[in-house]
């Protein structure tokens, strides 16, 4: 939620950073009520609010019985791991909510990839600054968002998490000093943020008034090629124009797409930078009422040139073929508006009008069609190509949520966590397989708890290996192993450790303890 | 900036001396002498000045200054802003080129020097001031670099050693597609050379892509040579302010600086939070939720359009949420009713809903809630015309910003016509101001178009004075004067006529 919450909008959390006392997993599941909506919630969150005048203990116990969902009877039943139980989705129980405490619970302790988050934020095998200054923010199940979260060690974080079990947790930057100490600084303004990824976000819902499958939070196969086009381009100029190499997309658990990129180069900018990597990667300006929102210069800039050799192929398949966008006649006279000569644009719509359902491809080859038919006297063809161009751009060039990455201190989700409506893990997109990518195919936090309850030791017809080997391997591996979480906690952990590798570098080294020296 | 009597450094024992001290001394050396007409104020003056001078100096430039900031909040081009300049900087910080002979070069570039240093005393103590001070002086040098000759502003950058690599002619040729692919080259770009940097300290060709950027370099024509000239100098003068700062508690100073520096920086108060709500609220307006539909017919476009969007969609987005939220309380509408008023327009959604997602944000606004300054500032002033131009401009579903700006012609004069301005001459005078980027004139056409009975009868009458009258630079003034002038007669309209920005 970059906009609901700003990162000056500290106020609701002042208290609730205080520690929350544990509360005792299961004792109201007598009541067996499964249907809890998130109304819920509310009354917790609006004590969270004006928590300022509340005694701290009230408003604890208060969210506390609010944090006992009603449904944790049936969780236990069903994931204690008795084999038995296992089956139990299968026949006719309510789906659990992704944000179930005691799924959540099961979640970040068995599958929750600490020890690579731990090295991925910190650059180093031992605690830094790095990770240590570093700012958490839980959204915990009452909807309580608790900001400036710091911990001194993987552990701590973990530990942490499994007591709070927050339904989503985000990452902000690095902090002068550790954020929880903010306020025992002399002056406030010695406690500033330092460094952090650099972030990007696209998100489905900018693409509305293009896409025709699909509107608001869903998504499918065909629009979420958007995604995939907007990765490529955004990916190819990240490394090719700014040199950048540690560049990590993570699919968002609903409709969208981050990128964390972490060379150290990135999360030293300062938002002046941030500010001109945006505006570079920035083509559609323009809100619902600015008509034409793509306006660049000629000749194209060689970002722009390239990004439109990349994009054409999906135009014609993505766009024309599969969204078919001027189907009716209002996107068709949308389209009409983008193009520059008058006349050939009445000819257009004489021919549009009287063959009705006339499909997008026939359209757009249609404009070149009549061009040449010498439609209208005196064509500027110059003109025409450019807005051909602009139009190819504005249906497929990444729609960027600019704000998030402005801004050195603005927090993003973190990779790995649950999305709480899907249900979906967050995780990280391998760019070498970009088309394979199928976000509707991505690991719930429901379908690993089965998988993990019916996992038996790896496929049968391997049985034929030394029996004792076998035994004890088995027994080493990690729970996520045993899911198809897999491999993408392996590519996580293939990136981390080529950006550590990086960090190693003597040279690289060097500058940071340079740097470190200055700040003293 | 005083120096203590070198006289007691035995010249023999020069040598031996810490590096920094000499790098104190030496500036007696080097500012005696002005070989270019621009200055990056690297070395700070050493000789001695009167106490009159340094209080007039500081007058003078902050007089500068001062309007350089007017012009900039009055939305001025570059153009104009350097002709509305040129008498002032005349009058009060003339600068002549060495071509022109004239005996006072070395006095004027003396002056300029000095008043340099002082305002950067008296404007490094907060960081608000020094952003400010940084952004005029910026602006400053700017506007003085464009308009250096040619061989004058040559030499100067050459005099400043940056290191700048050279575009070798291999990679020339290499990249020579992509390189002349930049906006605004003469065809070919033959004669062109380039410079290779690191893209961080040209981010300002970078964000708006004037520069080929090729793994971390971004390769700069030498036309953009000012531009990176001005990045420096902003860079180093931040830096420097900042150490100042750092110095100025150490300042040993008696009592004879230190009033004239405190009375400067107080002449310079920032003009943007000076719209306080004691001002603004209407007299007999009943500003309740229920009544807003009512008084939307006062609003100035922009807030129309966010009304209507509100309005058609049930929901605004964040900065659309922002921006009206700030202009209904700069109109006196309480957080209560601003409360009642955004959950009773955002009727599609849940009292849930409203209560996680947008009633922190409104309460925010009004400083109801977040960290101490929030709350004890009352949350944020209403956005200016200013800040609603130049910030967050308008992105896919956004309804904020300023119609004049962000709309197309067509869409603009649609709703213009929504809105019952459909007079030819109006529009026509709307698009030739939105052509020139003079987005308030248009607002403020406007307005007198609107209102031009009433105004009429106000003149005539004089009930209003002409400063109440002045070019309207806020929304929540646009409302004020539109609710007065609608009701004329029936309501006081008060004496005192509203300081919405200036130096004053």
């Amino acid at each position: 939620m970059p906009h609901s919450v700003s990162p000056e909008a500290d106020g609701s959390n002042a208290i609730a950073e205080e520690p929350m006392v544990d509360a005792p997993a299961n004792d109201q599941g007598t009541d067996d009520d499964v249907t809890m909506g998130e109304t819920n919630a509310l009354p917790a969150a609006t004590d969270g609010e004006d928590k300022k005048d509340v005694k701290l203990e009230d408003l604890f116990a208060d969210v506390e019985s609010d944090d006992e969902f009603p449904s944790s009877r049936p969780v236990k039943d069903e994931f204690s791991s008795s084999p038995a139980a296992a089956a139990s989705p299968m026949d006719g129980t309510v789906p659990l909510k992704a944000s179930d405490p005691e799924l959540l619970r099961m979640f970040y302790q068995r599958f929750f990839p600490w020890r690579y988050l731990f090295q991925w934020l910190n650059h180093s095998p031992t605690p830094t600054n790095d990770f240590v200054h570093r700012e958490f923010a839980f959204t915990l199940q009452s909807d309580i968002y608790l900001r400036y979260q710091a911990f001194p060690s993987s552990d701590l974080l973990r530990k942490d998490v499994l007591r709070q079990l927050p339904t989503r947790f985000e990452i902000g930057p690095v902090y002068t000093t550790n954020p929880r100490d903010r306020k025992t600084l002399r002056n406030s303004s010695a406690f500033k943020p330092l460094a952090k990824e650099l972030c990007f976000d696209i998100d489905l819902t900018d693409y509305d008034d293009i896409r025709t499958c699909c509107d608001k939070a869903n998504i499918c196969g065909r629009c979420w090629q958007f995604i995939t086009m907007a990765i490529k381009v955004v990916d190819v100029a990240l490394r090719e124009d700014f040199g950048f190499k540690h560049i990590m997309w993570v699919y968002s658990g609903r409709r969208g797409a981050h990128a964390w990129v972490c060379d150290k180069k990135a999360r030293t900018m300062d938002d002046q930078k941030r500010r001109a990597v945006a505006g570079y990667l920035e083509v559609i300006r323009g809100g619902a009422q600015s008509g034409k929102k793509v306006n660049v210069w000629r000749p194209l800039h060689p970002h722009l040139s390239r990004s439109l050799k990349i994009l054409a192929p999906h135009f014609e398949s993505d766009v024309l073929e599969s969204q078919d966008p001027w189907a009716d006649s209002s996107r068709a006279e949308h389209l009409l508006s983008l193009l520059p000569d008058k006349a050939l644009n009445e000819s257009l719509r004489k021919k549009w009008d009287s063959s009705p359902g006339r499909a997008s491809s026939s359209k757009w080859a249609d404009i070149d069609a009549l061009a040449k038919s010498g439609a209208s006297k005196n064509l500027d063809a110059v003109a025409l190509r450019d807005a051909k161009q602009d139009v190819v751009l504005e249906y497929t060039y990444p729609r960027l949520d600019i704000e998030v990455s402005k801004k050195l201190n603005h927090l993003l989700k973190s990779p790995f966590v649950v999305h709480p409506g899907t249900g979906r893990v967050c995780v990280p997109i391998d760019t070498r397989q970009l088309e394979d990518f199928d976000p509707l195919g991505v690991p719930t936090v429901q379908g690993l708890l089965e998988e993990i309850d019916s996992w038996t030791g790896g496929e049968s017809k391997e049985e034929a290996g030394d029996g004792d080997e076998k035994e004890k391997s088995k027994s080493n591996l990690q729970d996520w192993e045993k899911t198809s979480l897999k491999p993408y906690v392996e590519y996580f952990r293939g990136f981390v450790n080529t950006l550590m590798k990086d960090e190693r570098d003597p040279k690289v080294k060097r500058e940071r303890d340079e740097s470190d020296a200055m700040e003293f | 900036m005083l120096r203590q009597d070198s006289s007691r450094i035995d010249p023999k024992r020069r040598n031996v001396l810490d590096h920094r001290k000499t790098q104190f001394a030496s500036p007696t050396y080097k500012e005696t002498q002005y070989p270019h007409r621009l200055n990056f104020y690297e070395t700070p003056p050493t000789a001695d000045i009167t106490l009159e001078q340094f209080e007039q100096w500081a007058i003078d430039r902050l007089r500068v200054l001062a309007e350089l900031e007017a012009c900039s909040f009055r939305n001025k081009s570059q153009v104009e802003t350097a002709a509305h300049m040129k008498p002032l900087l005349e009058k009060y910080l003339p600068l002549e080129s060495n071509t022109s002979s004239s005996s006072k070069l070395s006095a004027e570039r003396q002056k300029d020097h000095y008043s340099h240093f002082i305002l950067r005393l008296a404007f490094s103590s907060t960081e608000d001031l020094r952003r400010r001070f940084s952004r005029v002086e910026s602006t400053l040098f700017r506007l003085r670099l464009d308009e250096d000759n040619m061989r004058e502003r040559n030499a100067f950058i050459q005099s400043l050693n940056l290191d700048w690599e050279p575009v070798t002619e291999d990679e020339r040729n290499k990249y020579l597609p992509e390189l002349t692919a930049t906006r605004g080259l003469k065809k070919g770009g033959d004669d062109e050379t380039w410079y290779k940097v690191d893209w961080e300290r040209v981010p300002d060709l970078v964000e708006s892509r004037r520069v080929f950027l090729k793994a971390g370099k971004a390769f700069v024509p030498s036309k953009e040579l000012p531009s990176m000239v001005i990045a420096e100098y902003t860079k180093r003068l931040d830096r420097a302010l900042e150490l100042t700062a750092r110095a100025l508690p150490r300042l040993d100073e008696d009592d004879r600086l230190t009033p004239i520096l405190d009375h400067l920086s107080k002449n310079f108060v920032t003009p943007d939070a000076s719209y306080s709500s004691s001002t603004s609220t209407v007299p007999g307006a009943e500003i309740t939720a229920r009544n807003v539909d009512n008084l939307s017919s006062h609003f100035p476009l922009c807030m129309q359009h966010l009304h209507r969007s509100l309005r058609r969609d049930a929901h605004l987005k964040h900065f659309g949420r922002l921006q009206y939220t700030l202009f209904l309380k700069g109109i006196g509408l309480n957080l209560e009713e601003c409360l009642v008023f955004w959950r009773s327009s955002f009727h599609k959604i849940t009292d849930d809903t409203f209560n996680k997602e947008y009633r922190y944000n409104v309460r925010h606004s009004y400083g109801d809630v977040g960290g101490d300054s929030n709350r004890r500032g009352g949350g944020y002033s209403p956005f200016s015309c200013q800040k609603i131009l130049t910030e967050h401009p308008p992105g896919p579903g956004e309804a904020h910003g300023c119609p004049y700006r962000h709309f197309n012609l067509e869409n603009l004069t649609a709703l213009l016509q929504q809105t019952g301005v459909s007079d030819p001459s109006v529009l026509r005078g709307v698009k030739e101001d939105k052509d020139n980027q003079k987005f308030h004139m248009a607002c403020n056409r406007v307005f007198e178009y609107v209102h031009k009975n009433e105004l009429k009868k106000a003149k005539d009458e004089s009930i209003m004075t002409s400063a109440q009258l002045e070019t309207i630079v806020h929304p929540n003034e646009y409302f004020k004067r539109s609710f007065l002038l609608k009701n004329l007669g029936k309501v006081n309209t008060g004496g005192d006529d509203v300081k919405m920005e200036g130096y004053n």
